[in-house]
């Protein structure tokens, strides 16, 4: 029936389920990645899903990748087509040769097919309902029921998803076999009735390691449980809630005093975000360790009190979800559009430090050492994740944590200090580094007190509009961002094979594209230096890596390169020798996408020598 | 001006407090506001309430947002950390610092610019959560600093000093509070110190969200005829249903008016407010008797002062989330951190 040969690949393909929301299939969906996982072969999923509840289409894609490329690919070889709302479209985006599965039970005209495809049609539906007649019941395990299948055709290991089931529902044996008994029901039909397996099949194999398998955001919420934050505040925005959420699962289990019960840790969900970020900087200006996580209309809204964090120099962290903007933008759809927002967030001149992690791993680090660095630096941190890293389980290095680690408390005048008779002023710069010493609130009877202002003041925070007190104090704010740049994550610099004029700057969930992008431009004979960026100030290390090449092509997904506008601008440099390299609909850039757009431009640049040309 | 330091000698006859402080020692800086503010007569009746209770000055925090209001309290307690935040944005503030530390007395003040316009939300929110402070609105009707605008306390029909009619609907904080479940919800005028010290006094030492409303004149731009928020207004208008004493084991705060009946109410702390009743039908243990009476009152343009409700047994936000007693901002990394082996089990659940 197929005009083409249908894709054999294994251990290498793209499966994607279309669902419609709230139709429980996330579990059955995600439960199918993490099997692959069981075979020791690496997969990447994305959830494409609405900003809605329920009855709108939504999407999982899993991508199995043995090769352990964890960005997005692109195209699909498979579509398990469940949602009839977006048949159309999902079955005009499987790739030639590519298989579509679909629920079989009512015939469908030869008209809504593919010619080049290869149709695999099991009658979920009528299997389901003989089995059960409970609607909600009917709903739950067609899902199972379809993995079962899809087990069978891909020549899975129905043992290890039994075990992930078994995992799944401990003590609830009833739920536990009937899970058990729906994967079988569609597996032994898809055994019987179709030839088994397909071309796309799964092979045990032994690359996944000792790796973990975590949402970004919930690894950053850890990454804030160990780094010692005892306040959040925050405010329910998508894609960032889950960080809250999982805080709060996370303090449960281990922030509770086992002999009284009592929490060692505060959580409010506030009534917006300007109460978020102002109870994130009292409880900071009061000495705890404070966060709140938000994303892009949320940072539009504390960008006064940033200022203020900025300014009278009291530390913060927020965790910034990136999602598409502008305005309501895309809530559900990625981008790292925030860049410059959060870069000079606040009027007046103003400049914050920004943390980029790749993966969940990143995340869980940066998260922690944010608090390390708030406090030393008593100013605003920045965590820029963004929807694909928070909301997608990714692969990655098991997260680590060394038990002699201390708390860095940063510049913080005892009560023993100030009995000594040390000089305390609030905004002096003693050690050279602009970073000047604090008092917690309650310190001293007589000595170290002071009136924290957003207005400016002396060294000794003494109010003062005189002119050249309030340059003093700002120039000692720009020594202490070049202090930080020693401080904050250093870019990880990776060379061609051959020395090359060429080079790539890229930054955050870009990574895992990027780094397959490079094997596909080198196929090309493209040879490029790479320099992955992790924070922002920018190390030292960035202005020698842009000395050292012609042309930096610069990697992010937003419209208006704003992390090149950033380098240029905090550089000085050239903007002619940076080249923008911009994905931003909303989905996770891709491999493919990068590849081409250096390859096209790599090819332009491409001047044939005069004598061959005319020889 | 702020940087203008008072001097530090005082009369070595000045009377102490338990603690062997002096009033000056609760004292600020010299106040910057206009000759004749009603918010100087409120930081006279804080650094008296504070001095009273015995408070070490270092142990309050005081917490204010922007605005006339807003500046007062680098003009008290000179030994306490302070913080002019943000326009509107003191109860958020306060609330973290609360939350960081629940072993300091938190002071937030605000005016109604601040509380009740731009900062409206925060006010809510934070007497809404039950937050441990006390919230002092100093409420003049109008915006002072930047000259005489209407704010969103001021009466409908009350003119401004340049002649011109609010036409708005007023909001009444008190009513509000009430409404949102303030455990100690009280009005006073700044010009009455007798009436607002033990108020001030019997607020700090409540364990909950502590509310109180002082009418206060602002003498450059809303103290003329036509407005209600003026010295003459407020006194011709003042309704108090009682005045108070606070008893912390030692003599009562002497007061100067007629006796009445008295009710004594023991609060959390053990602290004893002995309320003597002017109205005798008021009950301040009725949260919505209390809010018919503050409306019947105002229907007559009547201005209700004195404890409109307390609840002497109420929770505060730490008791809702079950804090530990230590303050969060002393603990570190030996009992926050759960440690490497609790992760390398994490990590073996995500795989």
């Amino acid at each position: 029936m197929s005009d083409k040969k249908p894709i054999s690949s294994v251990n290498d393909f793209v499966v994607r389920f279309a669902n419609v929301n709230g139709s429980g299939s996330a579990s059955a969906n995600e439960m199918f990645a993490r099997a692959i996982l069981r075979h020791g072969v690496p997969v990447s999923p994305r959830n494409i899903f609405p900003s809605n509840i329920q009855g709108l289409p939504t999407w999982y894609e899993v991508r199995v990748t043995e090769a352990g490329h964890l960005g997005a690919r692109g195209g699909v070889d498979m579509m398990v087509a469940m949602n009839p709302q977006t048949w159309d479209k999902d079955v005009a985006g499987i790739e030639p040769g590519g298989y579509l599965f679909y629920d079989s039970t009512k015939p469908m005209p030869s008209t809504k097919f593919r010619d080049d495809i290869t149709v695999i049609g099991v009658p979920l539906t009528a299997i389901t309902n003989s089995t059960y007649t409970d609607p909600r019941q009917r709903q739950l395990f067609k899902n199972i029921i379809y993995l079962g299948a899809l087990s069978a055709l891909l020549d899975m290991d129905p043992k290890l998803i039994e075990q992930l089931i078994g995992e799944q529902y401990k003590g609830k044996e009833k739920l536990l076999s009937s899970n058990v008994h729906a994967l079988h029901l569609g597996r032994d039909w898809a055994l019987q009735n179709l030839k088994c397996p397909i071309g796309l099949q799964v092979k045990k194999s032994d690359k996944v390691g000792d790796r973990i398998f975590i949402e970004g955001n919930s690894a950053a919420a850890l990454g804030a449980v160990y780094g010692g934050a005892t306040v959040c505040a925050w405010y329910p925005i998508t894609p960032s809630s889950s960080v809250a959420e999982a805080f709060t699962a996370h303090c449960k289990k281990y922030r509770h005093d086992p002999e009284t019960g009592k929490a060692k840790y505060a959580i409010v969900q506030g009534e917006d975000e300007l109460a978020s970020i102002g109870i994130v900087i009292g409880a900071s200006w009061n000495g705890a360790r404070a966060f709140t996580a938000t994303s892009g209309p949320g940072i539009s809204l504390m960008t006064e009190f940033i200022g203020l964090s900025y300014f009278a120099e009291i530390p913060a962290v927020i965790m910034n979800i990136q999602r598409a903007g502008p305005s309501t933008g895309m809530p559900t759809r990625t981008q790292q559009c925030d860049i410059i927002a959060c870069a000079y967030a606040s009027h007046g001149d103003t400049k914050h430090v920004l943390l980029f992690p790749e993966d969940p791993a990143e995340a869980f680090e940066f998260a922690a050492a944010a608090f390390d660095l708030a406090e030393r630096l008593q100013t605003t941190i920045f965590l820029m994740l963004d929807l694909d890293i928070g909301m997608n389980h990714r692969l990655c290095r098991p997260l680590k944590w060394d038990d002699a680690r201390q708390y860095d408390r940063g510049k913080v005048m005892t009560a023993e200090m100030l009995e000594e008779g040390r000089d305390f002023g609030r905004y002096l710069d003693v050690d050279g580094d602009g970073i000047p010493y604090r008092t917690y609130p309650g310190t001293h009877p007589t000595k170290g007190s002071y009136f924290t202002r957003g207005t400016s003041r002396d060294r000794y925070a003494r109010y003062s509009e005189e002119g050249t007190v309030y340059a003093d104090n700002m120039q000692r704010l720009v020594r202490k961002f070049e202090t930080a740049q020693d401080l904050v994550p250093r870019p990880l610099q990776a060379n061609a094979e051959r020395p090359t004029k060429y080079g790539v700057i890229y930054f955050g969930s870009t990574s895992p594209a990027m780094d397959e992008a490079i094997g596909l431009l080198e196929a090309r004979g493209h040879q490029l230096d790479r320099l992955r960026i992790r924070a922002f100030p920018f190390h030292s290390s960035v202005a020698s890596f842009l000395a050292e090449h012609d042309f930096v092509y610069v990697v992010e997904q937003n419209r208006d390169s704003q992390l090149r506008q950033l380098v240029v601008n905090e550089n000085g440099i050239d903007p002619v020798r940076l080249v923008p390299i911009v994905h931003y609909d909303g989905t996770p850039i891709t491999a493919r996408f990068i590849a081409k757009a250096i390859g096209d431009h790599q090819d332009q640049l491409k001047v044939t020598p005069l004598r061959k040309a005319v020889s | 001006m702020t940087y203008i330091a008072k001097p530090k000698f005082h009369h070595p006859g000045l009377k102490k407090n338990d603690l062997g402080y002096t009033h000056r020692d609760y004292e600020g800086k010299i106040s910057t506001l206009c000759a004749g503010c009603g918010h100087d007569s409120i930081t006279a009746s804080i650094i008296e309430a504070c001095f009273e209770l015995s408070i070490e000055p270092h142990r309050v925090a005081k917490i204010s947002g922007i605005g006339c209001s807003s500046k007062t309290p680098d003009y008290f307690l000179g030994n306490s950390h302070g913080f002019n935040s943000v326009h509107g944005r003191m109860p958020s503030v306060l609330t973290g610092a609360n939350l960081a530390n629940r072993d300091l007395i938190y002071l937030g003040v605000s005016g109604d610019g601040d509380s009740a316009s731009i900062g409206f939300g925060q006010f809510a929110h934070s007497i809404r959560r039950g937050v441990n402070m006390t919230y002092i609105v100093e409420n003049n009707g109008v915006y002072g600093l930047t000259k005489g605008q209407f704010s969103a306390t001021a009466d409908r029909g009350s003119k401004s000093k340049k002649g011109v009619t609010n036409t708005d609907n007023a909001i009444d904080l008190v009513a509000i509070a009430l409404q949102l479940g303030a455990t100690f919800v009280a009005r006073s005028f700044s010009g009455d110190k007798t009436q607002l010290v033990p108020l001030i006094a019997a607020a700090i030492r409540h364990k909950g969200a502590s509310f109180i409303d002082v009418i206060s004149p602002c003498i450059a731009f809303n103290n003329h005829a036509g407005s209600t928020k003026s010295f003459d207004y407020v006194r011709e208008h003042n309704d108090a249903v009682n005045r108070l004493d606070v008893l912390v084991g030692r003599d009562p705060i002497a007061v100067d008016y007629a006796p009445g009946t008295v009710q004594v109410v023991e609060q959390h702390d053990g602290s004893k407010i002995a309320l003597r009743k002017i109205d005798a039908d008021y009950d301040p243990h009725d949260r919505l008797g209390a809010q018919t009476f503050l409306a019947r009152h105002a229907a007559k343009g009547q201005i209700v002062t004195g404890l409109l409700y307390v609840d002497p047994d109420a929770e505060d936000l730490h008791a809702h989330l079950n804090t530990v007693e230590t303050p969060l901002n002393t603990l570190e990394a030996d009992t926050l951190c759960p440690g490497s082996a609790v992760l390398d089990r994490i990590n073996a659940s995500l795989r």
